[in-house]
């Protein structure tokens, strides 16, 4: 980022991004076998292979910063503190999910730790960050919005709208484009003449600028620059994260060429798994000696076992009551 | 001046609910297009940015999607926001933040968060304005699940539902007409509030119920009057609030006189009209006398050219000619 310096990562934030990454991997993972077996029936959108963006961004962010997700948000979730329970619970449909069951995959939210909502329309929350920001400015009380949401996202004018007023008020607020590459089904030749999304803000004025998506320690040290930005009052900054997701657009089908969705080619998908954000991660532990192979593998083990309980906890958490339609339309 | 008596317009009474509960509350913002320029909001935001800052008081570039969507999402970082669309017609911009994400948020989060937002649009027609600058949009958000729709017809309601939306811990949408603003009527200084979901009988009568919300409630009025020489004793029932309807009192009108003439200053299908019809007529339809007459904009757009204008728009003669030949009086 222009004029910005390299923030120093420190071993314990490396291995609580590392951390973060696997929960969120191991946790997506794990909803493939139900949702064949149609025990999940609500729409998932996997994140697996985005994990880095998720991870390296809120882990420059306090927990009274807010952020806002999107359909595929799982993610963004975890990495702002949500329990992981009661995302599995909500994937379940269940009452103690974290919107009681009335939301699934895509509506996710935790207010306590700032992660204020996700929702399906695409660029749907992005002026929604903006107005966090736009209180937090208001009221002076230096906290900082981040929203969350994909190239198909650049098509809607409510973005444009968004980085022109934030940029007129200077508010605090960080766009986080996660590159995916495809709008859906649609690469991004089809739906963009220039590819590069984060040019988008420049026109505004905003600080714009692309990073590797896959890249844990790139996306926290943009995001803290931006967060430093943000909260000295010269937010806001655009973020296009380089990345790639590794099943298809929803669901746990790889949306591999030949198969009956038929649309990613398998060479694209090998050559980005081999810059899969978790081993890239592991790598560059390894070699400085941030921790050895057995402390990761216990991070494996850890959030496996947390992952199995919080299915364990969703299967035996009831259904919202029939009779309990109706509750929650208003607030009373 | 005592407050019982002192008299304020329509659009100053709305100001009024402003300054004060923006002084009373810290968190209550007003954002959207115009709210510096009379000419977009005319005085209802007079003296708000002197006394309450830019910060709070926010005039926005023409991008209805982003701004309501701040709005929404100031709300749920714990502001009261109100959002002005000084032409509703330009809301549709912002059906969006409105109807997917306002209405939607309590619900699709069980509970966990809601969303204090007024959105105010104001119906702004006649003058050879033409089909998009004369819409009353007000059936379109009374159809979502999570929104509250209030139409205040007097300077006191206009600031007591003002006051009651942004109060609401739920999105409501706030509709007022500017052909009301000039309208002068008692506005007591203190701050009070009205019961979102309430109506009120402007009227008592025993032949007929006139239904009617915001400015046609003056013109259900002009026609009550007019038919006591048909010696037709109407009664006019203001709904105030269009979503939720106050059930209860249109019901035991419509009980007590045995017709119902709802008159609603939007177009026919699927309108305010249609959902009091058949309110009335899912109750008991053998209460009824006559059948359940709709006096509401035919389902054409609004014509610029004056000759077809005067045509277009409800006025009062036209309720009496109605009520009369649906109540079978001799002149």
């Amino acid at each position: 980022m222009r004029g910005s310096e390299q923030p120093v990562i420190s071993k314990e934030t490396t291995k609580d991004l590392y951390r973060t990454m696997v929960r969120i991997r191991t946790c997506e993972e794990s909803f493939v076998g139900p949702i064949l077996a149609k025990e999940i029936r609500c729409p998932v959108h996997l994140c697996t292979g985005q994990e880095a963006v998720a991870a390296g961004v809120c882990s420059a962010l306090e927990t009274e910063d807010y952020i806002f997700g999107n359909h595929r948000s799982h993610g963004h979730y975890l990495a702002k503190g949500g329990g992981m329970r009661e995302l599995v619970a909500e994937v379940y449909c269940r009452e103690t999910g974290c919107s009681r069951g009335r939301g699934g995959s895509m509506h996710l939210i935790d207010t306590s730790v700032g992660m204020m909502g996700s929702v399906p329309i695409v660029a749907g929350t992005i002026a929604l960050a903006m107005g966090a920001a736009l209180s937090a400015k208001i009221r002076n009380n230096h906290r900082v919005a981040v929203s969350f949401f994909g190239d198909g996202a650049t098509g809607e004018g409510v973005l444009c709208e968004s980085l022109n007023f934030a940029a007129l008020r200077k508010l605090p607020v960080i766009f986080v484009c996660e590159n995916n590459l495809y709008s859906t089904h649609l690469p991004i030749d089809e739906i963009r003449v220039s590819q590069k999304i984060y040019e988008l803000g420049i026109p505004f004025g905003e600080l714009s600028h692309r990073l590797d998506g896959n890249d844990v320690l790139a996306a926290h040290r943009a995001a803290r620059n931006a967060v430093d930005l943000c909260r000295r009052g010269k937010g806001p900054v655009f973020l296009e994260c380089l990345t790639y997701r590794m099943h298809g657009h929803v669901g746990p089908d790889d949306n591999i060429q030949g198969a009956h969705t038929d649309i990613r080619p398998p060479k694209e998908i090998e050559k980005w798994r081999k810059k899969d954000p978790i081993k890239k991660l592991e790598r560059h532990i390894l070699k400085n000696r941030i921790a050895s192979r057995k402390e990761l593998a216990e991070i494996h083990a850890q959030a496996e076992k947390e992952v199995r309980d919080a299915h364990s906890f969703a299967r035996n958490s009831s259904f919202p009551r029939e009779e309990e339609l109706s509750l929650h339309v208003y607030k009373n | 001046m005592s407050t019982k008596t002192r008299r304020l317009t329509y659009s100053l009474a709305i100001n009024e609910a402003f300054h004060q509960m923006m002084s009373l509350d810290e968190s209550v913002i007003l954002i959207g297009q115009g709210v510096k320029s009379p000419w977009y909001v005319g005085n209802t935001a007079q003296g708000l940015i002197k006394k309450f800052g830019a910060e709070r008081i926010i005039d926005t570039p023409v991008s209805e999607n982003s701004m309501t969507g701040a709005a929404v999402g100031a709300a749920l970082a714990g502001m009261r926001a109100v959002v002005v669309h000084p032409r509703m017609d330009f809301m549709l911009y912002a059906f969006d933040p409105i109807v997917n994400e306002a209405a939607n948020w309590s619900y699709m989060s069980g509970g966990k968060a809601s969303v204090p937002v007024v959105f105010w649009g104001v119906i702004n027609r006649g003058g050879e304005q033409g089909a998009q600058h004369s819409q009353a949009l007000h059936a379109m958000f009374s159809h979502a699940p999570g929104l509250k729709v209030v139409m205040p017809s007097t300077p006191y309601d206009a600031k007591g539902l003002m006051v009651a939306a942004i109060k609401d811990d739920n999105p409501v949408v706030f509709v007022d007409d500017r052909w009301l603003y000039d309208t002068e009527g008692v506005v007591p200084e203190e701050l009070y509030s009205i019961a979102i979901g309430e109506g009120v009988i402007r009227k008592e009568g025993k032949d007929v119920t006139l239904i009617a919300a915001s400015f046609m409630v003056g013109e259900s009025l002009k026609a009550a009057s007019e038919l006591s020489k048909y010696d037709i004793d109407a009664e006019v029932l203001d709904l105030r609030t269009v979503k939720p309807l106050d059930v209860g009192m249109i019901l035991k009108s419509v009980e007590k006189t045995g017709r119902a003439v709802v008159v609603d200053s939007g177009w026919k299908t699927c309108g305010l009209a249609a959902e009091v019809s058949a309110i009335i007529a899912e109750n008991d339809i053998r209460i009824l006398k006559s059948p359940i007459r709709r006096i509401t904009l035919p389902d054409i757009p609004a014509p610029a050219g004056r000759s077809l204008e005067s045509n277009y728009y409800i006025k009062h003669p036209g309720i009496v000619d109605a009520v009369v030949k649906l109540v079978g009086a001799q002149v």
